[in-house]
């Protein structure tokens, strides 16, 4: 195999490209010329050259090999795969928004600082904090900032040697990786038979780490899709023990209206916008992960923030908006505001639903019921209890069908057109199936998924082969993960490069 | 209720399935005292009322598309070509997830690939990942990496204070509670000989910018000789649109490469989001944060693409990964690649050439200004710093009151010994009718010759 050279779905752009082909063409200059010293520059740049329309094509060739929303349903569990609406594409492009430069005066900016602080009021209301930071870009970036002001929260008291952050072995992998990255320790709960946190190993753990406690971090509801029964007691441990609640905010579709986690007793959590507030996932970001907190940590938060910076005179007049750092700030944590074009998307999604908002929560939890409804009985249920906007299924029967596991029955969706849910996650569910409907899939299409579910519950059980060979109708079948890792080939190959080479040897 | 789709006949039948009289009843785990909070936020508005709102709002900032702009610092106004954007708006491209099942996501997974060696070949690096936030978080990982090169034995890391304030900022948060000793650009003033003279033994990586946040090509010859003579990774933080011009940071002899892809096809977006790449010799590709796609074959033994050394990743890794970062900025890699890609080899350059004559010509422009004096003591690329007669926020008001120009960055803001000092920027969007503008508003603006009423600019 080694000396064939593997066909492609589509070349690559250095395969398609013709030497002395123009893309896009520049004006000439309209200014007299000024020498560019030639030891400044470099000799050649190794890069395609192919006309518009090929590029075009090449591209629209591309997206066709995708998997979208737009195309079908998603159920991917903990990341909140809802309609993307077109109306906030159209929003964010909106020359006045698209076009204007972080570094403009204040002045020069109003409009885009009363959007931002608006935002930030309603994160703050939704959630029932006290304050906010939009800063950060993603939800591990809003993590990221939230374990660092908890930690600069005990320095600021005089109590540095608070450096221990509790994580459920439930969690997701972000949090233990943040708690390391801001230089803490992570130490593992394990969950007891229901999924939950076990209050007694948490008590114990309290106690056995009290003096050096920082905190602890949690999702709500659970990454299992469950409401933790006991959420307001675990809150009241860990802050007994000196340490603060964090809260992973990644599930947050399921709370909207239902319980605002500032009044639960949390001390601070992120947002993700492109989960609960719909901006799109664009093939793997850019998102964004406003942080919120309580008072206690205001002073703390990443910064700059919008603040009103002088009152309205009159009643009709609007305030004067400005940038303020929090005074005891872990500092900055992007080069400028935070993914502005997302703040825009969630103001515009926000808007449509306004005082609605709890019914994305009530249809994405009747959405997930519904399924789990009508599942049980064909696939196994690990914890069987009213479930939140997600829920998990075990893709394994041991005795039915030893041969078949979680992967085979994504790998087999496929086939019936739609996306896996999410696998082997969380990690203490044993072939984890974790499904995610949404508010925005009709009840016609969550039966198109619950019957393809029962089909391949079937197809396991008479034909597994079926199953281990899928997906067969997708652009790719299965690949070869473990030749990637070894060979390790992350660029297209330097053809022109080597021609070179070999021409000079 | 703008995008939920069912009927009431739907929600009852579904209720039905799950045995249950009302969605209330969903939410019985919920502890009663914090169930159902009021909410208050403004009516539901419809998509007719989202859009005449926020277009309202949008007209209250002033923006590039209707005023002169010679504002850089970090992020640029450079020319999209139309079918960027026409790309970015398949759905199959931004509403899809992130390409963790290859057989559906081979599209985003090839752009990505692609990406990575555009990026790669520009720099004049051997691979580069999938993107990072922004050039800051880009450098702020590469801090990161240096350390775990060095086994964390080493402490020190130099930033050159020519690197972005925002960013040297950055990397500090970063690393604020970790055993990193950052120094060198404390004082501002520390020149590149007092830089290699600061590199030792305990020193894990030295950072510059090229060109300088001041729009400077420095000379990195005795540093990188330091840094090679101690062991010490050089990062050097670079603008894209330069690199299509000037020779690669890996030519000069950069062992990671970060910097700011904005310029690559990104609106600047008042900030974000934007496009942090990152890129890296052989040596360090398996300690670098973040995505990274791989070729591979599938099956029948076609080409094909996937996310590979996947157990860096925190998904896997957990606390033992280097870094926490999943979601980057995808989307914002294919706005690059797709840039990149249509204007070719021969266009980036030329987008090079259009930003280093325009801005030369108005640098000599200035220069000829009474009260001005222009700093040419090294050659720069798009952007340049002047010495004005008065202070720069003064100036940039009545620029933009008179001229309907928006003015360069105040120096002043974050080098106290650069006073009065403004950082202008112009690139190929900057017609010789919009320079010859400045000029003559710089020239009134310090003669004192404008009043209240005067409006020189048609917009």
């Amino acid at each position: 195999m080694e000396n064939s050279t593997p066909q492609p779905l589509e070349k690559t752009s250095y395969e398609l490209s013709q030497p002395g082909r123009q893309g896009i063409r520049l004006p000439d200059p309209d200014v007299p010329l000024t020498d560019i010293p030639a030891d400044l520059c470099r000799a050649d740049l190794d890069f395609p050259e192919m006309g518009e329309l090929d590029v075009v094509r090449h591209f629209i060739k591309l997206s066709q090999f995708n998997y979208s929303i737009d195309k079908g349903f998603y159920p991917l569990g903990s990341c909140t795969m809802k309609y993307n609406p077109k109306i906030n594409e159209d929003m964010a492009r909106l020359p006045g928004f698209a076009h204007v430069h972080p570094l403009q005066s204040q002045g020069t900016t109003q409009g885009a600082l009363a959007l931002m602080y608006r935002l930030q009021e309603w994160l703050c209301e939704i959630s029932g904090f006290d304050a906010v930071s939009i800063q950060p870009a993603a939800g591990a970036h809003g993590e990221f900032a939230g374990i660092l002001m908890i930690r600069k929260y005990h320095i600021d008291r005089g109590d540095a040697k608070r450096t221990k952050i509790l994580v459920p072995d439930s969690a997701h992998g972000t949090n233990p990786a943040t708690t390391s990255m801001a230089g803490l320790q992570a130490i593992e709960l394990p969950s007891d038979k229901n999924g939950d946190v076990d209050l007694e190993v948490l008590r114990k753990a309290c106690e056995q780490h009290k003096e050096e406690l920082a905190g602890m971090m949690i999702t709500v509801p659970s990454t299992l899709g469950v409401f933790e029964e006991h959420i307001v007691e675990i809150i009241k441990i860990v802050h007994e023990a000196g340490g603060l609640m964090y809260m992973d905010g990644a599930n947050m579709n399921a709370l909207l209206g239902v319980a605002k986690p500032g009044e639960l007793g949390f001390d601070v959590m992120h947002y993700n916008l492109h989960k609960t507030f719909s901006t799109p996932h664009g093939g793997g970001g850019p998102g964004s992960g406003p942080v919120v907190c309580n008072e206690k940590l205001a002073p703390f938060r990443p910064g700059p923030v919008v603040e009103i910076i002088e009152e309205p005179q009159d009643e009709d007049d609007a305030p004067l908006y400005g940038w303020v750092m929090p005074d005891k700030s872990i500092g900055r944590l992007k080069a400028f505001h935070g993914n502005f074009g997302m703040h825009v998307r969630a103001y515009a999604y926000i808007s449509a639903y306004g005082s609605d908002l709890p019914k994305v929560t009530h249809y994405a939890v009747l959405n997930a019921n519904y399924i789990r409804a009508r599942l049980k009985g064909t696939y196994l249920m690990p914890f069987d209890r009213m479930c939140g906007h997600e829920l998990v299924v075990n893709g394994h029967w041991p005795e039915k069908a030893p041969g078949v596991h979680a992967l085979d029955i994504s790998k087999r969706l496929m086939d019936y057109n739609f996306h896996p849910p999410t696998n082997y996650f969380p990690l203490i569910v044993p072939e984890a199936l974790l499904i995610e409907p949404t508010e925005t899939e009709s009840k016609e299409v969550l039966d198109s998924f619950i019957e393809a579910m029962l089909k391949i519950a079937e197809e396991a059980q008479n034909n597994p082969d079926l199953l281990h060979s899928a997906p067969h109708i997708t652009p790719v079948k299965r690949v070869d993960e473990v030749k990637a890792a070894k060979d390790l080939v992350l660029c297209c190959r330097p053809t022109q490069l080597e021609s070179v080479e070999a021409a000079a040897q | 209720m703008s995008y939920i789709p069912h009927t009431d006949a739907d929600r009852e039948a579904m209720l039905k399935a799950i045995g249950v009289d009302s969605i209330e009843a969903l939410f019985d785990a919920v502890p009663e005292k914090h169930r159902f909070p009021t909410l208050d936020l403004p009516d539901p508005m419809t998509e007719m009322e989202i859009a005449a709102e926020m277009e309202a709002l949008s007209r209250f900032n002033v923006s590039a598309s209707d005023y002169a702009i010679f504002l850089g610092a970090g992020a640029y106004h450079h020319y999209i070509p139309s079918l960027v954007n026409h790309m970015l708006l398949r759905g199959e491209f931004y509403t899809a997830y992130t390409p963790y099942q290859p057989e559906v996501s081979q599209g985003t997974l090839q752009a990505i690939f692609e990406f990575q060696t555009m990026i790669s070949r520009l720099t004049g690096m051997d691979a580069a990942n999938a993107s990072h936030y922004d050039g800051a978080t880009a450098l702020a990982e590469a801090v990161t990496v240096a350390m775990a090169a060095h086994r964390d034995k080493r402490q020190k890391v130099i930033l050159s204070p020519t690197i972005h304030p925002h960013y040297r900022e950055v990397a500090r948060t970063y690393h604020q509670n970790r055993p990193v000793k950052f120094s060198g650009d404390r004082s501002g003033t520390a020149t590149m000989v007092d830089l290699a003279d600061m590199i030792d033994d305990n020193t894990a990586m030295i950072a510059v910018q090229y060109p300088n946040f001041l729009g400077q090509i420095e000379d990195y010859t005795e540093i990188i000789k330091a840094a090679r003579a101690h062991g010490t990774l050089v990062c050097i933080v670079t603008d894209p649109v330069a690199c299509a011009l000037l020779k690669s940071p890996g030519e000069l002899g950069a062992d990671i490469v970060v910097g700011e892809g904005q310029g690559l096809g990104i609106p600047m977006s008042f900030g974000g989001p934007y496009l942090g790449f990152f890129a890296v010799k052989n040596d360090h590709v398996r300690r670098i944060a973040g995505r990274i796609v791989g070729e591979t074959v599938d099956g029948d033994g076609r080409r094909a693409y996937v996310m590979t050394l996947r157990p860096r990743e925190q998904d896997i890794r957990r606390e033992k990964a280097s870094s926490n970062i999943c979601t980057n900025q995808g989307l914002m890699a294919l706005a690059a690649c797709v840039h990149m890609t249509a204007m070719g080899k021969q266009g980036m350059r030329r987008v090079a050439e259009l930003c280093w004559h325009k801005a030369h010509y108005a640098a000599q422009e200035i220069g000829k200004l009474k009260g001005f004096s222009v700093d040419t003591t090294r050659p720069f690329f798009k952007e340049f710093v002047v010495t004005c007669p008065k202070p720069v926020s003064e100036i940039n008001d009545e620029l933009i009151y008179h001229f309907g120009i928006i003015g360069g960055y105040d120096l002043g803001k974050d080098f106290p010994t650069r006073e009065n000092q403004m950082l202008l920027c112009v690139t190929e969007m900057n017609s010789k009718d919009e320079i010859d503008m400045l000029v003559a508003g710089l020239r009134a603006i310090a003669a004192g010759e404008l009043h209240d009423g005067d409006h020189h600019h048609h917009h």
